[in-house]
């Protein structure tokens, strides 16, 4: 009997800085499975493009991921070689230098260029769409977008595209797809229409592919990274976890499985947690392509690093993009100090009151005790202030402030440095931090300010 | 004699925090069919609103999807403007699911063979109930 058919994505970043030898086993992997593949490298998380356009601004063939050329060299001559197709949204604020720098690493190492598509429109910064995205900012806020509103210089604003420049691309025979800001489940979504020839209003079979998609865009997440926990969620070979490969059939039905000869698993709760990684309403999880609806979904074990996700139902897909706007956001100033030894924790709640003293009235500071109450607290301090001395005896006092204007951020470095001598008793190890900021809005465009356009390089 | 154990809910799920803009999600997965019921009656809306309230969260929402065994809560305005206004270490609020993960619940004796990893000695970080 034939074996049914199928595509097979594997997944070699989840975010710009992820691993950089992640690439190799899978491609190893699917040339075994053999087999039409793809290889995706998601590295956008939500705030990267807002950097890679700062970054463009210094240098105009700068502002794509900064590791690609590490990402992609590695594995370029064997994906060429074997067939597999790459798609990456590594290209960030400047998608055509990336695709540049991929046809000088192919003709550094000494194969034939491949056919590299370069795809755009995400960018909605520019004078032309001003108007409308700041009638959409005002119009139609994100529900988790901060209501108050941003005074200050627009840094980026990109719309999330979805799959159609990559089926373009993929359909016009590219062997690389470059693009910037696309929807993460669109880097799959896209291969799997453009291989079984599913058409844009396929709800019911680009559902479960966006969901897909989902499972595979931050890499390791679904394959035990993320997930242990000694004693509790035990994760084999950790240190060497391996990343996500999806098979995908025609009906958009995906079993998850990861490259072989590494660590991590994939497991009924892996996937699980993964699935409902960053989603909101289950019934909804809107995405460019298409609302996926997993609140009947099943997942099912078939073997030993093979699960299957099924159930999952297609809607048609939103009339408008998410658009993600940063602005300049001031400046963060963070600093921190140590205390040790009897009555450490008292010395450093010491040092913290002398800094809200001296600052208090022109800066809100957040204060933590590092090893009593870091994380879980809040900027108001109302869970600091509402827990007595435990008398934690190492300690390590963190404060920070952000201020629009530089200097009087920095005053909190600065005092934070005079605790040296002027403080309690025997604080050390003092590390400060000034950096600019991004303020960050989200609302909902019209299509039709974000045109997708695809180029083939020469 | 009491015939029900109180557990942290980590012996009986698992799950993950994930964030958009001012918004968390955290899922609570049950380790056993038999244990999501349990979660069911005792995690309510109210019962994880009343948790972040320190956090000034104004508004919990749970979505259950019973075939998975899971819920997934919704949480606005949790984290301090987000990751890029926050002044938080952890400004994704990455860690919140282990803070919703240590709320005690009431397991009956009998469906205590599906808990999950030994009983922990430690001390369960208080938040301030505001």
């Amino acid at each position: 009997m034939a074996q049914p058919e199928r595509l097979l994505v594997g997944c070699a970043a989840g975010f710009s800085g992820d691993r950089l030898d992640a690439a190799a086993p899978v491609v190893d992997t699917m040339i075994e499975q053999g087999g039409p593949a793809f290889l995706i490298f998601e590295s956008l998380a939500e705030r990267t493009l807002a950097f890679a356009q700062l970054a463009r601004r210094d240098n105009p063939d700068a502002g794509y991921e900064p590791l690609l050329d590490h990402m992609l060299r590695p594995v370029l001559a064997i994906c060429l070689k074997h067939g597999i197709r790459i798609v990456g949204n590594f290209g960030a604020a400047n998608p055509r230098a990336a695709g540049l720098l991929i046809r000088k690493i192919a003709q550094e190492e000494g194969i034939s260029v491949p056919r590299i598509a370069v795809v755009t429109g995400d960018d909605v910064s520019g004078e032309s769409c001003r108007a409308a995205l700041d009638q959409a900012l005002k119009e139609n806020t994100a529900i988790e977008s901060p209501s108050e509103p941003v005074s200050g210089e627009i840094v980026s604003a990109n719309a999330y595209q979805g799959a159609d420049g990559i089926v373009t691309a993929l359909r016009d025979g590219a062997q690389v797809v470059v693009t910037g800001r696309v929807a993460d489940p669109s880097l799959t979504v896209g291969p799997a229409m453009a291989h079984y020839g599913w058409r844009e209003d396929d709800w019911a079979r680009l559902g479960p592919a966006v969901m897909a998609g989902h499972l595979l865009e931050c890499g390791a997440q679904v394959t035990g990274g993320y997930f242990a926990d000694p004693g509790y969620k035990d994760v084999p070979d950790l240190f060497n976890v391996g990343y996500p490969i999806a098979q995908i059939d025609r009906e958009g039905v995906c079993i998850i499985g990861k490259a072989a000869r590494t660590g991590g698993f994939v497991t009924t709760q892996t996937v699980k947690e993964q699935l409902l990684y960053e989603l909101h309403d289950p019934s909804a999880y809107l995405t460019p392509d298409a609302v996926a609806d997993i609140s009947q979904a099943v997942v099912r074990e078939l073997g030993p690093n093979q699960v299957q996700l099924s159930h999952v139902a297609g809607k048609p897909r939103p009339d408008k993009l998410k658009v993600n706007a940063y602005y300049n956001g001031g400046w963060l100033a963070e600093g921190e100090i140590s205390y040790a030894g009897p009555r450490a924790e008292g010395r450093a709640r010491l040092a913290a009151d002398i800094l809200q003293r001296r600052l208090g009235h022109d800066l809100d500071i957040r204060v933590d005790l590092i090893g009593v109450a870091s994380v879980f607290s809040d900027d108001r301090g109302q869970w600091l202030r509402g827990m007595a001395d435990t008398g934690a005896r190492d300690v390590r006092l963190r404060v920070a402030a952000s201020h629009q204007d530089k200097t009087m951020a920095d005053r909190l470095t600065k005092e934070l440095n005079a605790l040296y001598t002027c403080g309690p008793a025997a604080g050390g190890g003092v590390r400060t931090g000034l950096r600019p900021r991004l303020a960050m809005r989200s609302c909902f465009l019209g299509r039709e300010h974000a045109p997708v356009s695809v180029e083939i390089l020469d | 004699m009491t015939n029900t154990l109180t557990v942290p809910l980590y012996r009986l799920a698992h799950g993950r925090t994930g964030d958009k803009g001012n918004r968390s999600n955290i899922s609570v997965i049950a380790w056993h069919p038999e244990l999501y019921p349990i979660l069911l009656e005792q995690l309510t809306e109210a019962r994880v609103a009343q948790l972040f309230n320190y956090r000034q969260a104004t508004q919990v929402k749970r979505y259950c999807v019973d075939t998975l065994q899971a819920m997934n809560f919704v949480i606005d305005a949790v984290l301090d403007g987000g990751v890029n206004a926050s002044l938080n270490l952890d400004a994704h609020g990455k860690a919140l699911s282990y803070l919703l993960l240590d709320l005690p619940i009431s397991v009956p004796l009998e469906l205590s063979t599906y808990l999950v990893g030994p009983e922990e000695a430690g001390t369960r970080a208080e938040p301030l109930q505001a």
